[in-house]
């Protein structure tokens, strides 16, 4: 019984967290309910004796991509600040019917069958020995390319977000079109 | 452990469900990356509670496909936020609206 309440309060905090960071107006707040709603699910896995994924939901998502989240609204500011229109996109109605439909469409087969609703197995457990005998003997070529696919994301993302050749940008943001002019002005003089 | 499997899957649902609509309703292209991730979550708590509730919990396979899972949406993050940054910097904006320049 005390597991059945302590899952309600944790879904309930999640369920809300996602709400709020859906439908806040403010995007730094969004990210924030975003990290709460985050760091709900990694106490889920606990709750389901996951330990191991539920430290590394903990550390990947309420560590390192909600800073990411953070920081990409912080430097893409302006633009909210600017426009006073509505934040949402035209048809979002049509979305969130839409959404709703998902939901139903998902929930009723849930609903309706009896075999999902029995008591769990006696808790095995994952212990991190095992997953990390796992990881080294039979996943280890996933492991692998996940490895490399990380540093491919990473450097690729670094390419992406780096500054473009000055040409394309306007002026005021940097420096390196307006050392070129001054050092035309002090040519002509 | 009283909860029953149904329980979780029903909470991944209604978690789905609402970053989907985020995703869909939000003009903002960060909401839309926090959308998805709120999705992969869900995805990652079912095979979670598939492995918990299933009759093989020594198998490890639902652990492990949610490791390798957290890890791609980690990459996925960060080449998406990069994105968006590097579309701000180009067109000023961070709403999908003004991204438009493939269209028609």
């Amino acid at each position: 019984m005390p597991n059945e309440i302590a899952f309600i309060l944790i879904a309930v905090f999640t369920v809300a967290c996602a709400v709020a960071a859906m439908t806040r107006r403010q995007l730094v707040h969004c990210a924030l309910f975003a990290a709460a709603a985050f760091a709900g699910l990694a106490a889920l896995y606990l709750q389901l004796d996951a330990e191991f994924v539920g430290f590394a939901q903990l550390m990947v998502y309420v560590g390192a991509i909600a800073i990411l989240i953070v920081f990409t609204v912080l430097l893409t500011r302006g633009d909210e600040v600017r426009s006073n229109r509505s934040q949402s996109s035209p048809s979002w109605l049509a979305g969130v019917a839409v959404a709703v439909l998902v939901l139903a469409g998902i929930a009723l087969p849930i609903l309706l069958s009896p075999a999902l609703w029995h008591a769990a197995p006696v808790a095995t457990g994952a212990p991190v020995k095992r997953i990390g005998e796992e990881l080294m003997n039979r996943y280890v070529l996933p492991l692998e390319m996940v490895g490399v696919l990380l540093t491919g994301a990473l450097l690729g993302a670094v390419v992406i977000a780096m500054r473009e050749e000055p040409a394309v940008k306007p002026p005021s943001r940097s420096l390196v079109p307006a050392r070129a002019e001054s050092e035309e002005v002090v040519n002509l003089r | 452990m009283s909860t029953p499997l149904a329980h979780y899957l029903i909470l991944s649902a209604v978690l789905f469900s609402i970053g989907f609509a985020g995703a869909v309703a939000r003009r903002s292209a960060i909401l839309m990356l926090i959308g998805i991730e709120l999705m992969l979550n869900a995805a990652n708590l079912n095979f979670i509670a598939f492995w918990r509730f299933g009759p093989h919990p020594e198998a490890l396979g639902g652990v492990m496909f949610v490791l390798f899972s957290i890890a791609i949406a980690a990459a996925e993050a960060a080449v998406g936020l990069a994105l968006v940054i590097s579309i701000y910097r180009q067109r000023e904006t961070a709403q999908v609206d003004g991204m438009d320049t493939l269209k028609n």
